[in-house]
């Protein structure tokens, strides 16, 4: 019988196979950061071991790292002691870092790709959720605790039970304003936020196919808010395109036997996936999330649901926890929201297509009274890049922030944070109680809908801005 | 890793679903260096208020927390278990686990629990009309079983993989178990294609 992707790519893995055992599966990527290596790093001094592959093995700097001033001390010792140790760390054990003010550092997700080091067919893992996010490139990577990031250190190996296999598969043409984004909220709506625990996702279909690696890497980013261990997307010739000349890929016939392996790496058509979801891409809409969790959003053009009309008790409790934390009504117009705070940026969107399309928005508009909106690019090539087309001064023309790569306000470690009950529309990924800054409201969006509504105040699409809106340019 | 045989201990009812990482400990604890110290982060938001069930009398000392389902979700944070292994709790049960959280509970001896929906809040209305039941898992005989005054009220069998149960049983540490293998290791690696990415020349 045939195999599908995510098969073919554990079996080229497995180190080791027996009978009542995981398998144990090679690692041909280990990325760190500093929130959960260092008590890996302890726990390698304790049992006096080193970290086996070096060259497998790349650092970098985000979650707590700020966004202004980086060239200052940064101000939180506590924040300041855990970058300390991740440098201390990698100088005594020999780990390649790429520390807050070189040109390599960024979030983690964006920088191995960026590289050229996440590659179809490999396997890659980092002590991060998001780390799904590699699978775009037909990799299985997947995130891990701090103990399995010792593992990998000592051992360059991990033990797995083997996932089952889902296929979400997404048929025909996205409507004109529609995002990689709003697709990926609406798979997570539809599946729920435990509707892909078990199994590794593989994102397929003639909409999956034309999207670019960064779409791609947007929607496998999100698999871990569905549950799922991984999530993947076929390697083509978008793939390798994207991959031809980075740093890190083959080169010459290296480059060739590579594309001959990464050719391979498809489901076939024999296989059989233990979950099926389909979709057509042309019921898709802006979506947006009304809740605390990725899986509570709707079309932007819908309302706020009702709790009481959820006929499974825990969905129900769950969304008037949810109303009330959010300081939501049910029947709402969701687009009636008003935001204080717009951020565009994160391992989801802070890539340079996320920016330029969020600049494309706001060329010409203004960033509307009383709301603060954060651009923070994903990585500092992402930022270079982004001012060699002029995008920050877009950005600082509209009234927003143009920040330094990191992490930044998609989670609460680094001085960007919501303040108690201040209400955001976000281009990250998780829309948990405080996730963003203790009391903080969180809706998840795409980018260009982050920039719509910060134009207009309120959750908002391209499609609501008037070009009235708009100074031409020559008026500017 | 301390090995996890049988523990009997009072129950906490947490009548939530989809209790993800951000609430078990939020991300400004993991700004620490070490694997201890982060009880009075477990929950934090929720325990600012006085009636929250961890903040009751009765649920004080209690080792067994009883959850909603797709407890755990969210972030790789292996500090959400260590949070609650710092906090005094032995298990967790729930009628879904998220897959890193469970993984990353069972690599520090903190057992989770799977039984079914109906199962689970049974034991959370135990716990609410008695905080002093006690709730006994058992993992030789893999059971859960929960007792009132000594007489029990309720029994239910749970799956947990044979090698994890092992493992648990035994306390033993996985790096040591893998090296066992190195043979098997070296062998992979030296077969393994030259197009492969490296971070820096080997
Ligand atoms: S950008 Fe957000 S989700 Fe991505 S690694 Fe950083 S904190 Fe995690």
């Amino acid at each position: 019988m045939g195999r599908t992707l995510a098969e073919k790519v554990w079996d080229d893995h497995v180190v080791r196979r027996a009978d009542g055992e995981p398998d144990l599966l090679f690692i041909d990527l280990h990325l760190l950061h500093e929130v959960t290596s260092p008590q890996a790093f302890d726990g390698l001094r304790l049992g006096d071991r080193k970290v086996r592959r070096l060259d497998l093995t790349i650092a970098t700097e985000d979650h707590n790292t700020p966004t202004l001033d980086i060239d200052k001390p940064i101000a939180d010792p506590v924040s300041r002691a855990q970058l300390e140790t991740l440098r201390k760390n990698c100088a005594e054990f020999g780990v390649r870092l790429h520390p807050l003010g070189d040109v390599e550092q960024g979030v983690v997700h964006v920088v191995g790709p960026q590289l050229g080091l996440t590659q179809p067919g490999t396997t890659v893992v980092c002590g991060d959720s998001h780390t799904s996010t590699h699978g775009a490139f037909g990799a299985l990577a997947f995130g891990i605790g701090t103990s399995q990031v010792e593992h990998v250190l000592a051992t360059q190996t991990l033990p797995m039970a083997r996932p089952r296999t889902m296929a979400v598969t997404v048929e025909g043409e996205l409507p004109d304003d529609v995002t990689a984004k709003d697709l990926i909220l609406a798979v997570i709506a539809k599946i729920g936020t435990g509707g892909g625990q078990g199994y590794i996702i593989e994102y397929r279909g003639s909409a999956v196919e034309k999207l670019s690696m960064e779409a791609r890497m947007t929607i496998c980013n999100m698999s871990i808010e569905a549950g799922a261990r991984a999530g993947m997307i076929a390697p083509d010739e978008t793939t390798f395109a994207y991959l031809k000349g980075r740093a890190h890929a083959p080169e010459g016939e290296e480059w060739d036997r590579a594309v001959e392996y990464w050719r391979t790496l498809r489901t076939d058509g024999d296989a059989v996936f233990d979950a099926e979801v389909f979709i057509d891409a042309a019921d898709l809409a802006p979506f947006v999330t009304w809740g605390t969790n990725p899986g509570q959003g709707a079309p932007l053009s819908e309302r706020v649901p009702d709790p009481a009309s959820y006929d499974d008790a825990s969905k129900r409790h769950a969304a008037e926890k949810a109303l009330e934390y959010m300081g939501l009504t049910a029947g709402q117009a969701l687009r009636d929201i008003r935001v204080d705070t717009v951020f565009v940026g994160s391992c989801t969107n802070g890539r340079i297509e996320d920016l330029r399309s969020a600049a494309a928005v706001l060329e010409g508009r203004k960033v509307a009274d009383g709301v603060r909106m954060l651009v923070v690019p994903g990585s500092v090539r992402v930022a270079l890049q982004a001012v060699e087309e002029g995008l920050d001064k877009v950005f600082t023309g509209s009234g927003a922030e143009w920040r330094h790569a990191g992490c930044s306000m998609c989670l609460g470690m680094n001085p960007d944070q919501l303040a108690p009950g201040e209400r955001s529309a976000s281009t990250s990924n998780r829309n948990f109680e405080g996730r963003q800054g203790k009391g903080g409201r969180t809706h998840l969006v795409s980018p260009q809908v982050a920039a719509a509504t910060a134009v207009l105040g309120h959750l908002a699409s391209p499609a609501d801005l008037s070009d009235a809106d708009r100074t031409p340019a020559g008026a500017r | 890793m301390e090995a996890f045989t049988v523990h009997t201990g009072r129950a906490v009812p947490l009548r939530r679903s989809n209790v993800d990482t951000d609430q078990i400990i939020p991300a400004h604890w993991l700004k620490k260096v070490t694997r201890d110290g982060y009880e009075d982060g477990l929950f934090e938001a929720w325990r600012k208020d006085p009636s929250f069930v961890l903040n009751q009398e009765e649920y004080r000392g209690a080792t067994v927390l009883v959850a909603g389902p797709d407890f755990g979700t969210g972030s790789s944070r292996e500090h959400a278990a260590w949070a609650l292994q710092n906090y005094g709790f032995k298990a967790v049960i729930s009628s879904r686990f998220a897959d890193i959280f469970r993984g990353n509970s069972l690599k520090n001896g903190l057992l989770t629990v799977v039984l079914d929906q109906d199962v689970v809040e049974r034991l959370q209305a135990l716990a609410e009309a008695d905080p002093a039941a006690e709730v006994t898992v058992d993992l030789e005989r893999r059971q859960v079983r929960a007792a009132v005054a000594g007489a029990e009220q309720l029994t239910a069998d749970f799956d947990l993989d044979e090698n994890a149960r092992w493992r648990l049983l035994n306390g033993l540490d996985d790096i040591s178990l893998t090296l066992q293998n190195e043979s098997d290791i070296a062998a992979y690696e030296a077969a393994r294609p030259s197009f492969k990415p490296r971070t820096i020349a080997a």
